[in-house]
């Protein structure tokens, strides 16, 4: 018995000197995470008034110029066409950003509702969503999204419509689960006691309580949404080739890959660079908003 | 068990109709003539209603459908327009070379993340610790398409060591027998073409594999992490065994199931992503074909790879909850 006690209180004491050295890692995370993610929403917001060029002006005297360095007139370099390639990836980040919070928000938004529906209501209501759910889940990610490309045409509202078809999923599967729980708490008894209709009850205590989590999903739904966009577009299938984005960008550069570098560098580095400050960003929140999700979290 | 399946199997027809259907509708309302795209612009009306009438387009939509899923159950997808072959037999030869990609893709994930993974979670903050956390971040934010692209840059262009298109070179593999290219220059014992198609795998399967790499070294690592606080884990070490042994042993094998899932889950995306790493590799496998075959408006192509890749992902996860079983004597059906 005293083995035992010894035991625990050696692993308790093991825990407490862990946390100190989490937590500035946790706060590292947040931070470069943060910084990222900011400074993406910012440039994306503010893009027009910054990037040296029109995205679109071909210079043909000026083809294929390699990087100049900053302050030389075109310090990224430029494309096959004479395109200054860094205001082209400015011009980018306006598309990754509106495509991401556009597909998170819409997404959210179609998921929450009908997860919390879902878990609510239990019964018919909750066998023809999680059917759909059924349904939507058996596409391979990328399959689905290209099919309704196919069927919608190139177009960046199109795209949007067709990334929100798979991603409101997790929000439901997750967002159904707790609302089964949530739904057996007694202040949601003591609320349908007070009279509250099954939509206040809904709206006013259930979702509340799903935010959190909520968060967390859509966090990491928005480094996929740019992932999603960029691939639809390198693949032809995405925005229109006369709107810049990191993904047509990339498409055009793959014929010049051997001659010219830093064509395919400059667009991937922004995508890879901001998926990783959004990831990073959802790591933390996840670390301190809902440790639950730890396991699940690994694929949204 | 086997009544599980076969309960699990019942349930999935239902969704792989709708999906059929989902497909079908979508795929022939999509915009685009596929007589205009394969004949040209000059085609007489004349040739165009006949072609029309041979590929059963000038009928409803429904009436197609409906042949469609009859066909399709004796396992006939109709003939492809650009091939003018079986949809079938253009699948079955393309498939191989995916299947051997992916195979590729995993082996290269697997091999690198699960020791990663159980290395970083059995000493959590150290520096093992700290770059498997970093490697895993980067590798689930690394845009498969621009890893591969990159890849090609550095060392096939830069360093110049190795090949960046198709799957081997020409002359140097036997006659084909399976379509597995690897696995046929094994049989046939020819040690050149099997070096020549490793050599031809590598950066596409890296590529391709690189996301997956990230997410098992970051799910092996937190499930570890949980398990190494399980009682039995301290009853093992109390019990005066070697560190060493009590990871690899007591904790690796319980801290693998959600590893299971995963690699499951990310099949899915791992064929989503082929199309995309195919096509930058030119690697002739189905997921380039299902491009070429969207870009040519070719219906039952499309529509037949579409649902081979569905089909799989499926048969995937009911094989995943099988495994479940084998993994965890303590999961019954």
């Amino acid at each position: 018995m005293v083995f035992m006690q010894s035991l625990t209180l050696e692993s308790a004491t093991e825990k407490s000197v862990v946390w100190p050295r989490l937590l500035p890692r946790l706060h590292v995370k947040a931070f470069t995470g943060g910084v990222i993610v900011l400074l993406f929403i910012i440039i994306g917001i503010i893009g027009p008034s910054i990037a040296p060029f029109d995205p679109n002006k071909q210079e043909l005297t000026a083809m294929m110029k390699a990087p100049a360095g900053i302050g030389a007139p075109h310090s990224l370099g430029t494309d096959n066409l004479g395109r200054d390639i860094l205001s082209r990836v400015i011009y980018g980040s306006r598309v990754s950003l509106l495509v991401a919070f556009a597909v998170v928000f819409v997404s959210g938004f179609i998921g929450i509702a009908l997860g919390a529906i879902s878990g609510f209501f239990g019964g018919k209501v909750d066998f023809l969503i999680q059917k759909l759910v059924e349904v939507v889940w058996a596409f391979p990610p990328l399959l689905l999204g290209i099919t309704i490309m196919a069927f919608l045409g190139q177009g960046l509202f199109n795209l949007i419509l067709a990334l929100v078809a798979q991603r409101w999923i997790p929000y439901c599967r997750v967002v159904r689960g707790q609302t089964l729980s949530l739904r057996n708490r007694d202040f949601v008894t003591a609320a349908q006691c007070l009279g509250a209709s099954n939509r206040q009850i809904i709206t006013r205590h259930i979702i509340p309580n799903l935010i959190q989590t909520s968060l967390v999903i859509g966090t990491f739904a928005m480094a996929s949404s740019i992932i999603a966009e960029a691939s639809l577009s390198f693949l032809g299938v995405g925005v229109p080739p006369e709107i810049p984005t990191w993904g047509t960008m990339l498409a055009d550069a793959r014929i010049y890959i051997s001659t010219a570098w830093w064509l395919p560098l400059f667009p991937g580095l922004c995508i890879f660079v901001t998926v990783l400050g959004i990831n990073l960003l959802g790591d933390a929140l996840r670390d301190i908003l809902d440790p639950r999700l730890k396991r699940s979290g690994a694929k949204i | 068990m086997v009544s599980y399946l076969v309960h699990r199997l019942a349930g999935t027809l239902p969704v792989l109709l709708l999906i059929s259907f989902l497909v079908f509708s979508l795929i022939h309302a999509a915009p685009g003539d596929p007589t205009l795209l394969l004949l040209g612009e000059e085609t007489n009306a004349a040739d165009i209603a006949r072609a029309k009438e041979r590929w059963g387009l000038d009928q409803p939509l429904y009436v197609q459908y409906l042949k469609f899923v009859r066909a399709a159950a004796a396992g006939d997808f109709g003939k492809s327009f650009k091939y003018a072959e079986p949809v079938i037999n253009v699948i079955k030869s393309r498939l191989p070379a995916t299947i051997e990609l992916a195979v590729f893709a995993i082996i290269i994930a697997s091999l690198l993340a699960i020791p990663l993974g159980v290395w970083a979670g059995a000493k959590p903050n150290s520096w093992i610790d700290n770059l498997g956390t970093t490697f895993g971040l980067f590798g689930i934010s690394m845009p498969s398409f621009w890893l591969a692209i990159m890849l090609i840059l550095l060392l096939a262009g830069v360093l110049n060591v190795l090949p960046t298109s198709g799957r081997s070179t020409y002359g140097v593999a036997g006659p084909e027998q399976t379509g597995f290219y690897l696995f046929d220059s094994i049989m046939q014992k020819n040690w050149a073409a099997v070096w020549d198609g490793l050599t031809h795998i590598f950066l596409p399967a890296l590529a391709l594999g690189m996301n997956m790499l990230g997410i098992l070294m970051r799910v092996t690592r937190s499930s570890i992490l949980e398990v190494m606080n399980e009682d039995y884990v301290q009853t093992a070490r109390a019990k005066g065994l070697q560190e060493k042994n009590v990871v690899w042993r007591h904790v690796t094998s319980n801290a693998l199931i959600p590893v299971i899932t995963v690699v499951g889950l990310e099949l899915g995306t791992l064929l989503s992503g082929s199309i995309i790493v195919e096509t930058v590799f030119a690697w002739p496998g189905s997921g380039s074909l299902l491009i070429t075959a969207l870009n040519a408006r070719d219906y039952p192509l499309v529509t037949g790879i579409v649902m081979t890749y569905t089909l799989a992902f499926v048969a995937i996860n009911l094989i995943i909850d099988g495994l479940y079983a084998v993994v965890d004597p303590r999961i019954r059906y």
